[in-house]
């Protein structure tokens, strides 16, 4: 229903004159909160994916995007919620990855990661046989994995923004000591800081984050809000305050400027977001890289100045 | 078990799906040990997802399905080894390239849809089935090319196991040795890509990471002999498939990959009691002999993506 909803809209398609057009997109309601819903999405995901691409978690957070399928699928099938299904499949998943032993053998990273793995593709295809005990419109599938923006209720906004609070709050507890335990673990443990609870925590605050952003961007796609604004912000400083800010700038910026392309267009507004947040990430490796090489370009003709620095050390 | 073997003598679309599986099976089960082994299980991820955009690019385009699955997967396997002979390549530019790979999927899955749904949706008929399988409906010849293309990887596979394993266990001294490293690293995503590019119609992108990654992480549990858990990974993954093929044919409700699936992750769950209950009688004997929790220098290089 919603995508015949954003075909007759697009029939209208964007007029001469760029600020009337906004005008008339902000005047539906459907879409005042398609935005509002998109700014706290954007923001949660930039601000907790800069944590994972620090702390490399990469396979886990997708892991837990995904898997809030097989819960709203869930909750789809037994006609409950589907927001609270894709909170309760992650916020599951986080746990079960969580309670795992690490390995007995040694052999940890390649261990868990199979445990990651099976978790995934077992969630999935929980999902899978939700989605055919339910029996229903296939649309409503396909909504589920890449996401559809048109029906967000001023209740869903709301119960967004709630959630979002509570995890940034909680975030704002942990920030210090997580990007402490991340930098340095073995001088973080040495100081007392409980790096075991730290990440268990980090993993509940990563799946309720997932959660959130699934529904705006279907589950499949949540990593790409998750991943790229942070990594595009990791490519540009090392600095934890400035690149949160310039994760979340970029969040919002990408997550705004897809769904107003969305609303023009007959294409699913997952390919903009995932389009877009691709687009920053490459503009901010190439911007990384010609600052490299202008910085070695400067050491490679050095002045006078740095010429008698050299002869002093050398004396 | 006997009547439903009657069951499957009977029904030529039952007939394909166990020949079909069972060849998928082995060559997951031997691939994944091996992905395990080299910590490259996100790798594996990614490609189940490019194996999704590949075949629906296929479809949007109006070839060949198989065209695209197999094309896809490949040009994305020899991507991931160019970045990853770079160096700097982390799970972070890996995760970023296939995010957006799976938002061009949602594109076409789009664009097959509405090209196709004048007459009523076949379209999202087919975008589910690429993401969770479709074994019971595999014909005749789609059958016996798939057995052909999995024997192949599983020959290949065996063929190169020895050097690859030594390679992945100890790079620098295999190096030494005159192991072709680069090319053996290269050549294994190679064949991961072809197997994700088979095992999609079977069980479907999203699932055949399950079908790499339990049989082999249980595997890896039961034994640490490299040749032994080889092995043990293919008959697993072999075992599940057949066990969830037979379910899914006696329930009716329960689709086949949700059977296959659910079989392998309770086998993995299995050796996590079965192993942690041997480490207790064990350990009352020799005292700790699960202490090297981390092994140190050993584990980096199986942890390179």
């Amino acid at each position: 229903m919603s995508a015949s909803v954003g075909r007759i809209v697009a029939l209208a398609g964007p007029g001469a004159n760029p600020v009337d057009d906004v005008r008339r997109m902000l005047a539906l309601h459907f879409m005042v909160n398609a935005f509002r819903a998109g700014a706290v999405v954007a923001v949660l995901g930039a601000v907790i994916g800069w944590y994972m691409v620090l702390r490399r978690q990469s396979f886990v957070g997708h892991t837990l995007a995904v898997v809030s399928f097989p819960g709203a699928a869930a909750a789809l099938w037994l006609g409950v919620s589907v927001t609270a299904g894709y909170f309760a499949g992650s916020i599951v998943a986080a746990l079960v990855i969580a309670l795992v032993p690490r390995s007995p053998a040694g052999r940890a990273g390649s261990q868990e990661s199979a445990v990651i793995g099976t978790v995934q593709a077992f969630a999935l295809a929980t999902g899978a046989l939700f989605v055919s005990l339910y029996g229903g419109f296939l649309d409503s599938v396909t909504g589920l994995l890449f996401g559809s923006f048109l029906g967000v209720s001023d209740g869903q906004v709301v119960a967004l923004a709630v959630v979002a609070v509570v995890v940034l709050a909680a975030m704002a507890v942990l920030g210090r000591p997580l990007f402490f335990a991340t930098v340095d673990r073995n001088v973080a443990v040495a100081r007392g800081v409980p790096e075991r609870v730290l990440s268990v925590a980090f993993l509940l605050v990563l799946g309720c984050t997932a959660a959130e952003v699934s529904q705006i961007t279907g589950a499949l796609l949540v990593f790409a809000l998750l991943v790229m604004p942070a990594a595009a912000a990791q490519q540009l400083t090392a600095r934890p305050v400035l690149g949160l800010a310039l994760a979340v700038a970029l969040g919002l910026a990408v997550v705004w400027s897809a769904l107003g392309v969305a609303f023009y267009s007959t294409w699913p507004v997952g390919f903009f977001v995932s389009t877009f947040g691709f687009a920053a990430y490459l503009a901010a490796m190439a911007v990384r890289l010609v600052r490299a090489r202008t910085r070695r370009s400067a050491e490679r003709e050095p002045g006078p100045a740095a010429v008698g620095a050299a002869g002093m050390v050398g004396a | 078990m006997t009547t439903a073997a009657f069951f499957v003598l009977a029904h030529p679309f039952l007939t394909s799906a166990f020949g079909a599986g069972t060849a998928i099976a082995v060559a997951s089960g031997l691939v994944g040990y091996v992905v395990v082994l080299r910590g490259q299980v996100f790798a594996g991820d990614a490609l189940s997802h490019v194996a999704f955009t590949g075949a629906l690019a296929a479809l949007a385009f109006g070839v060949d399905l198989r065209l695209g699955l197999y094309g896809g997967c490949v040009a994305f396997a020899l991507l991931l080894a160019v970045l990853g002979r770079r160096s700097e390549a982390d799970d972070t530019v890996v995760g970023s390239v296939f995010a957006w790979v799976l938002g061009l999927g949602a594109l076409f899955l789009s664009l097959f849809t509405t090209s196709s749904s004048g007459t009523g949706g076949s379209g999202g008929t087919t975008g589910v089935s690429v993401l969770f399988g479709s074994i019971l409906g595999l014909s005749g010849s789609q059958a016996r090319t798939d057995v052909v293309v999995s024997a192949a990887v599983a020959v290949v596979l065996v063929a190169v196991a020895r050097p690859l394993v030594f390679a992945t266990l100890d790079p620098a001294v295999a190096r030494s040795r005159g192991v072709p490293v680069r090319a053996l690293s290269t050549a294994f995503l190679v064949l991961l890509g072809v197997t994700a590019g088979v095992a999609t119609q079977a069980v479907g992108a999203l699932l055949l990471l399950g079908l790499l990654a339990a049989p082999a992480g249980a595997a890896h549990r039961l034994t640490a002999r490299p040749f032994r858990a080889l092995w043990l990974s293919a008959g697993i993954a072999v075992g599940s498939m057949w066990a969830g093929l037979t379910v899914a044919y006696l329930v009716p409700s329960v689709p086949p990959s949700f059977g296959i699936l659910g079989v392998a992750t309770a086998v993995y769950l299995s050796t996590f009691a079965w192993t942690s209950r041997r480490r207790r009688h064990g350990a009352t004997g020799a005292g700790g002999g699960a202490a090297p929790d981390r092994a140190g220098p050993s584990v980096s290089p199986l942890v390179t993506p």
